[in-house]
C-alpha cells in the first residue's frame, strides 16, 4: 500500500518536473532566448514527424505483421487529407482502414 | 468569442483525443485490473501521472515491486522527450496565470499535437487551451476507470481504434507540411527518427531523435531572425 503510493508519487513528480523543466530553467523575464524561440518555432513540424514514426515503430520489428497495416493506413490518411482537407473524414477513413487491415491480414 | 463558443470549439478539437484516450484508457484499466489494481488506482495514476506509455510500464514495475529508484529512472527516461514540448507553448503558458501549472501538467504527446490544431489567435487560443486540456485529461481518466469497471465485459473487439491518434499525427504533419515555408524541419524529423529507430530500436529512439533534431535545427537556425 505504502509502496504503491510512493511509486505513484515518484512517477508523478518526475513526470511533472520534466514537463516544467523549461519554465524553471528560463525564469524571470517571460521570453525565451532567441535561439530557443527559433527552435520552438520550427520544432512542431519535426516533432510531428518523430511522433508519426513513433506510432509506426511496429513496422521495424514486424514488416509483415502489424507494422505494414499501420504504414498503409497512415499513407491513406495523409492522401485523403491532401484530397479533402477534412480532419474528421481522414481520421475515420484511416482508423477504419487500419481496423479492417489488422483483422484481414 | 463567448464562453460557450470557446467551449464548443475546444470540444470539437478534443474529439480525436477522445477516440484515442478513452479506448487506450480502457486497455490500461483492464491491464491494471488484471494486475490487481482496481479502477481507483487507474483514476489516481491517470490524474497525477498522466502519461500514456509510461503508465503501462509502471504496471509491471509496481507489480514486480521494482525499486523506487528504478521507477524514477524509467519515468525520467521515457518522459524526457516532453521537456521539448513546452518550448512551443512557452509564451502561451506564461500568459495563462493560474492555469499555468495545470497546463504544464497536462502537456502530453496528444495534447501537444492537438494544441497545434487550434486555428485561433492569441487570447482566444489560450482560452481554448485550458478547457481542451481538461477535456483530454478527463477522457484519459474516464477510460482507465471504465477499463477497470467494465473492461472485461465489452462484447466486441475494439483493437486498433487507438490508430485515430496516429491518424491525427499524420493529418497535422501533412497540414504543417502544406503551410510550412521550409520543409527542412519535417524532413529532418522523419530522416533522423527513422535512422534512430532502425539503429536504437523502438524502445529507445525517441529521446536521441529529439536531441539530434534539435541540434541540427539550432545549427541551421543560426543567424536567422525569429
Amino acid at each position: 500500500m505504502t509502496y504503491t503510493f510512493l511509486a505513484i508519487a515518484v512517477s508523478a513528480v518526475v513526470t511533472y518536473a520534466l514537463r516544467g523543466a523549461m519554465f524553471v530553467l528560463i525564469k524571470g523575464d517571460r521570453t525565451l532566448p532567441g535561439w530557443l524561440e527559433r527552435l520552438g518555432g520550427v520544432l512542431p513540424s519535426a516533432i510531428m514527424a518523430v511522433l508519426v514514426v513513433y506510432c509506426l515503430k511496429g513496422v521495424k520489428t514486424d514488416f509483415t505483421g502489424s507494422g505494414i497495416q499501420g504504414l498503409i493506413a497512415a499513407f491513406v490518411t495523409g492522401l485523403s487529407y491532401k484530397w479533402k482537407h477534412s480532419t474528421f473524414l481522414s481520421m475515420i477513413i484511416g482508423t477504419a482502414l487500419y481496423m479492417i487491415l489488422i483483422r484481414v491480414f | 468569442m463567448s464562453k460557450k463558443e470557446i467551449f464548443k470549439y475546444a470540444f470539437v478539437r478534443s474529439i480525436p483525443v477522445m477516440c484515442s484516450y478513452i479506448f487506450l484508457g480502457i486497455a490500461y484499466g483492464i491491464l491494471m485490473e488484471k494486475a490487481g489494481y482496481g479502477w481507483y488506482y487507474s483514476l489516481i495514476i491517470g490524474l497525477v501521472v498522466y502519461t500514456g506509455a509510461f503508465q503501462f510500464v509502471l504496471i509491471s514495475l509496481m507489480s514486480s515491486g521494482a525499486s523506487l529508484l528504478s521507477i524514477a529512472l524509467t519515468a525520467l527516461f521515457m518522459n524526457s522527450r516532453q521537456v521539448f514540448y513546452s518550448l512551443s507553448f512557452f509564451k502561451d503558458f506564461n500568459l495563462m496565470g493560474k492555469a499555468k501549472p495545470y497546463m504544464i501538467h497536462s502537456l502530453t504527446d496528444e495534447t501537444y499535437a492537438v494544441n497545434h490544431t487550434i486555428m485561433l489567435k492569441d487570447e482566444d487560443r489560450r482560452r481554448v487551451m485550458f478547457p481542451l486540456a481538461v477535456m483530454c485529461h478527463f477522457y484519459w481518466c474516464l477510460g482507465g476507470v471504465l477499463g477497470g469497471l467494465i473492461g472485461l465485459m465489452i462484447p466486441f473487439s475494439t483493437e486498433g481504434i487507438d490508430f485515430c491518434m496516429t491518424a491525427l499525427f499524420v493529418i497535422i504533419f501533412v497540414g504543417q507540411w502544406e503551410s510550412a515555408k521550409s520543409h527542412f524541419p519535417a524532413v529532418v524529423g522523419l530522416v533522423v527518427s527513422g535512422i534512430c529507430l532502425f539503429v536504437l530500436g523502438a524502445d529507445r529512439f525517441m529521446l536521441p531523435s529529439l536531441l539530434i533534431v534539435s541540434t541540427i535545427l539550432t545549427i541551421s537556425n543560426r543567424g536567422k531572425e525569429s
